[in-house]
């Protein structure tokens, strides 16, 4: 196998110089009935040509790639700069390991310096970490952290969350015995908070939510005693939408996948984890922190290290080690090529674009938009009659539009939900509107 | 170090996106004053030239597996092939939305279908999943599995979880997160777990134990078949960190050993890239009776036809908003597909042999607290050298050397550890040559200790003042003050 | 550094200060020397009621977390604020300047069974 260097003789030489017969001795150790029972796979050794090509060839059965995509819900086709591509595919970076020795990860580190830098200037928070796995398991890493802050065991819920949001966090706050308290939304698609739930540790939110919806966060915090305001976002949407921070948030969570990420069929992503300086030491993951070195320069190195598992094992504020670092990267190199005049840009192109387009539809007869408050780039439509069909029809004209059951699980019916990101031109957006069939 | 907020803005940069192509009202018109965004985030506008200097840069201050040897112990920084990057970045698969109706994405769901069942084929297990993300998400999912088992059975009364002292930080840690309280068994002498320790915590206060196997001193439990009979006629389960499985891969299977639970790191056995510290991914193994517990979507098979199965009422929920990484596993697909079982074999016979090679040759200069066969990693330790040069010393000193620093301080239940894991893919020379210059250290040490005290001298910054890190954090810009 | 002949010490490394029914707790020199740089202290709240050998607090390096155990019971009636920012003390004078909370102790003879300075010596050589 041309990954292994060592020939026979050189393992032969090895083994005289370990004073063993036989490599199989070096297994002794494993129980004889143990080793009996492997079976192999029934998998031969390949060329690198031949996997290639039938890797090549299975991801053309992936036929959604030549279809136009108006998918969304947490995950959207945005464009990356292709700069961003080069610089992720330099080895220094992606074959090295956690920068547990500082002196030769300055690359890493200092790349996670400007990373914590940027989506606390997104976000318009004083600190953020590394990286958590994707938005949702940050969203339930900051429900635990808020109950380590309050010390309560309710937090309280929008209904209006994005499915794999509410999963996840489900999933957590079973195991870790929390109580999720529902918050209805009304009729606009926000949430409804004339009565705020009492005696929960937090308050979560996502903006924009499930529907696309800009939620109304001014003045909520005020609302909520000492409760911890959690919002979940969307960093892209940051370009252009007032940040969490300014309404008061207390730990601010998002997916980065807008941030130069593919879609990968949903992995890896990238958590955001943002929060306020009170409460770095309950916050989980790395962080990078600036120092000198023995000669009074400056340099990188993880910080607030007693935090983590590593240290603090069964007391650590998380169980996280391996986060999304190269993904972080990504995002880093992203925002520095667009910069915030770019950022505002396609911002500003992601909500006309899908301004431009609920308009059309909204023209169509039958057709109209499901909530009536502010969306960014993304929007739930009334069909007339079933959204299957009205699907199906998308469909055979090269459209991939979500299935609408997950509209239908949050109560909304006959109903689709579409995304327009900066990458669709007004033809493709013209013909859709064609495909649904002529103006009213 | 210069930073992207250092450089001098530009004017006019732009040009990534078009100009806008539909008639479209102002934004604060349509969102309201409130909604729209005041102050512009600090991100400078650059060039994309700075932009790919900057970090090009930042690239060369950092050492990958690339670079050279990386013998950080029970991380397996093993060569990372580089068809498996092509792989991932192939349009098919880079492109496609999680959300995607499954017709129109069959190549993505086989792979992750075939994937799944190629690891339950090493597992000799009943069940696979590839949502975990990272090998601490694959033990908290194991804890999660755990606690509805009990669940289940109405033994709520099982709230603790066993695991030996020489465990990764993150076992306790998971098991924490999933509402358990840790119980340390001791090691023994010969570094595993003690068998008469273990019995005499086993009892129906038990969930069951975290081991690690091999453990983290590179050595396999002889006993294991003991320990797992132990812990199952004591109700409890056994879940087994599979983050040394590098070590036995093609020749043995947990579930034969009698794992209920068992991780795989993706991101060390099969050579997906580490990425300055991920992204990873962590699938596990169950046994027959957690199958129905393991999250959702399932990734099944009919016929010809794959699909995502959501209907598991008993299943957990989930643990990641889509599938896990899949374009990690991907990767980890292509290296199976190219190694097959005879490469497997050699995998892990290269590793082992490997590390027993530099145990038996560095531990005439270094101290061998378990002085035995090793699997594929060893734990040498620093102690012994006069002037108080300690193993962060020789770490540093190894970095003037031109190579990475084994992993340090851990296990725990070495003083002084430096935990060497060489992996298959370094060749004779390159142990030959990294045995001499920790014998050159270990020389330096008794004459010139300043040598290793100063060090490093070589490498981009010298040692870093972690306590003025940790007193005083600095963990974001700090625009509008001077800086070096 | 000599340890005082008027103060009482635990196998934990702490050390009391006792006067009358209160005591001042700290750690000691050699606990300080193994952990390194303190960085960050975590103290009990005023008012806090803690029994001999229960948690009492946190003491932190940049890579270990030590806990600190009552060295005899009691209510929290001070700490050190001053550790708060200036953690660093801790290392510099742990017997003094870094002491870490006073108690108004409950129950006073259990100061009996602490080691002497002899004894602690003994104990850490």
């Amino acid at each position: 196998m041309r990954y292994l260097p060592n020939a026979d003789a050189d393992r032969h030489q090895m083994l005289d110089a370990i004073g063993c017969a036989r490599l199989e001795d070096l297994f002794s150790d494993i129980p004889r009935e143990v080793l009996e029972k492997c079976e192999p796979l029934g998998l031969p050794m390949r060329s690198e040509l031949d996997v290639f090509g039938e890797l090549v060839r299975t991801a053309e059965a992936n036929s959604a790639v030549n279809q136009i995509s108006l998918l969304g819900g947490g995950i959207y086709d945005h464009y990356t700069p292709h700069v961003v591509g080069q610089i992720l595919a330099r080895s220094e970076f992606y074959t090295a390991y956690t920068p547990y020795q500082p002196e030769i990860s300055q690359g890493t580190l200092t790349a996670m310096f400007e990373f914590q830098t940027l989506i606390c200037e997104l976000t318009g928070m004083e600190i953020a970490n590394a990286s958590m796995y994707d938005g949702t398991t940050a969203l339930a890493e900051a429900a635990l952290m808020a109950e380590r802050i309050r010390k309560r065991k309710r937090v309280a819920v929008a209904a209006n969350l994005l499915p794999q949001y509410r999963r996840v966090l489900n999933t957590y706050a079973w195991a870790a015995g929390l109580e999720l308290v529902d918050v209805p939304f009304d009729v606009s698609g926000r949430c409804a908070w004339e009565r705020t739930p009492e005696n929960v540790s937090a308050i979560v939110v996502q903006s924009p939510n499930a529907f696309g919806v800009i939620e109304s966060l001014g003045g909520l915090k005020e609302k909520l005693g000492d409760a911890l305001l959690i919002v979940a976002t969307y960093p892209l949407a940051l370009g252009l939408l007032e940040p969490p921070g300014s309404f008061g948030a207390d730990i601010v969570v998002g997916e980065g996948q807008s941030l130069g990420l593919p879609m990968g069929f949903g992995g890896p992503l990238l958590g955001l984890f943002a929060t306020k300086m009170e409460f770095l030491r309950q916050l989980p993951g790395r962080v990078a922190g600036r120092t000198i070195d023995a000669e009074g320069k400056t340099g990188y190195t993880m910080a607030a290290q007693t935090r983590e598992q590593h240290i603090r094992r069964e007391r650590a504020t998380s169980n996280i080690c391996t986060n999304s670092a190269l993904c972080a990267l990504a995002a880093t190199v992203y925002l520095a090529s667009v910069g915030a005049e770019g950022l505002r840009q396609v911002a500003e192109l992601n909500f006309a674009k899908a301004h431009y387009l609920a308009n059309e539809i909204g023209r169509l007869k039958g057709y109209r938009l499901a909530f009536d408050a502010p969306f960014f780039n993304e929007f739930v439509v009334r069909t007339p009659g079933s959204a299957d069909a009205a699907r199906r029809k998308l469909g055979r004209m090269g459209f991939l539009v979500e299935d609408p059951a997950e509209l239908e699980a949050l109560g909304v019916k006959n109903a689709l939900r579409i995304a327009v990101t900066e990458r669709r031109s007004r033809a493709e957006l013209d013909h859709m509107i064609a495909a649904l069939g002529g103006r009213r | 170090m210069r930073t992207l907020f250092d450089y001098p803005p530009r004017e006019g940069v732009g040009g990534i996106f078009p100009t806008c192509d539909v008639p479209s009202g102002s934004p604060a018109e349509v969102l309201g004053e409130g909604l729209v965004r005041r102050n512009a985030p600090r991100i400078p506008n650059l060039s994309e030239g700075d932009v790919a200097r900057h970090y090009t840069q930042l690239s060369k201050l950092n050492y990958g597996v690339d670079d050279g040897i990386y013998p950080l112990g029970s991380c397996t920084m093993k060569y990372n092939p580089k068809l498996n990057e092509d792989v991932a970045r192939l349009a098919g698969f880079a492109d496609v939305h999680p959300r995607t109706d499954e017709p129109l994405a069959q190549g993505t769901l086989r792979v992750l279908f075939e994937l799944s069942e190629l690891l339950r084929g090493i597992s000799g297990m009943a069940a696979v999943t590839l949502q975990p993300v990272a090998g601490a998400h694959g033990e908290l999912l194991g804890m999660f599995l755990f606690k509805k088992h009990f669940e289940e059975r109405g033994e709520t009364g099982r709230t603790r979880v066993l695991l030996p002292d020489s465990a990764h930080g993150t076992n306790p840690a998971s098991a924490a997160v999933a509402g358990f309280s840790v119980t340390e068994i001791r090691s023994n002498e010969r570094g595993t777990v003690d068998l008469d320790s273990l019995r005499a915590e086993l009892d129906s206060s038990v969930a069951g134990i975290m081991l690690t196997v091999p453990n983290t001193l590179g050595i396999f439990e002889e006993n294991i078949l003991d320990i797992a009979r132990a812990v199952h006629e004591a109700g409890g389960l056994c879940y087994f960190d599979g983050a040394n499985l590098n070590s036995f891969i093609g020749r043995a299977r947990p579930g034969d050993m009698g794992a209920d639970v068992f991780h795989f790191n993706l991101h060390k056995t099969f050579s997906t890239p580490h990425g300055g510290g991920g992204p990873g991914a962590g699938a596990v193994a169950v046994s027959e009776k957690l199958v129905e517990y393991l999250p959702v979507p399932w990734i099944a098979k009919a016929g010809e036809t794959y699909r995502l199965d959501w209907d598991h009422p008993r299943s957990i929920g989930s643990i990641h908003a889509f599938y896990g990484n899949f374009l990690v596993a991907v990767k980890a697909y292509a290296y199976l597909l190219q190694l097959g079982d005879e490469g497997l074999r050699e995998v892990s016979g290269d590793a082992v042999l490997n590390a027993n090679y530099l145990q038996e040759r560095l531990k005439k200069t270094y101290s061998l607290p378990y002085d035995r066969r090793c699997k594929h990693e060893f734990v040498l330790s620093g102690e012994g050298f006069p002037d108080h040069v300690s193993t962060i010393d020789i770490a540093k000193r190894l970095i003037d050397y031109g190579v990475h620093p084994p992993t340090i301080y851990f296990p725990l239940i070495v003083r002084e550890a430096l935990m060497i894991e060489p992996t298959e893919t370094e060749s004779r020379e390159s142990l030959d040559r990294f045995a001499e210059i920790l014998e050159t250290i270990a020389r330096e040490a008794r004459e010139h200790p300043e040598l290793l005290h100063n060090a490093p001298t070589r490498a981009p910054v010298r040692r870093l003042d972690q306590t003025q890190a940790a007193r005083n954090p600095v963990l974001t810009y700090p625009f509008g003050e001077q800086t070096a | 550094m000599s340890y005082p002949t008027t103060f009482r010490y635990t196998k934990e490394h702490e050390w009391v200060q006792i006067e009358g029914t209160r005591a001042r707790v700290g750690i000691t020199d050699h606990a300080q020397a193994e952990l390194g740089d303190v960085v960050f202290v975590e103290l009990p709240s005023l008012g806090t009621v803690v029994k001999k050998g229960g948690h009492l607090g946190t003491v932190e390096s940049v890579k270990a977390v030590s806990d600190v155990f009552a060295p005899l019971s009691g209510k929290v009636v001070a700490v050190n604020s001053d550790l708060e920012s200036s953690p660093e003390t801790v290392n510099q004078s742990p017997h003094a300047d870094g002491w870490l909370v006073a108690l108004e102790l409950s129950s006073p003879s259990e100061a009996n069974d602490l080691l002497d300075a002899a004894a602690y010596e003994a104990h850490i050589a």
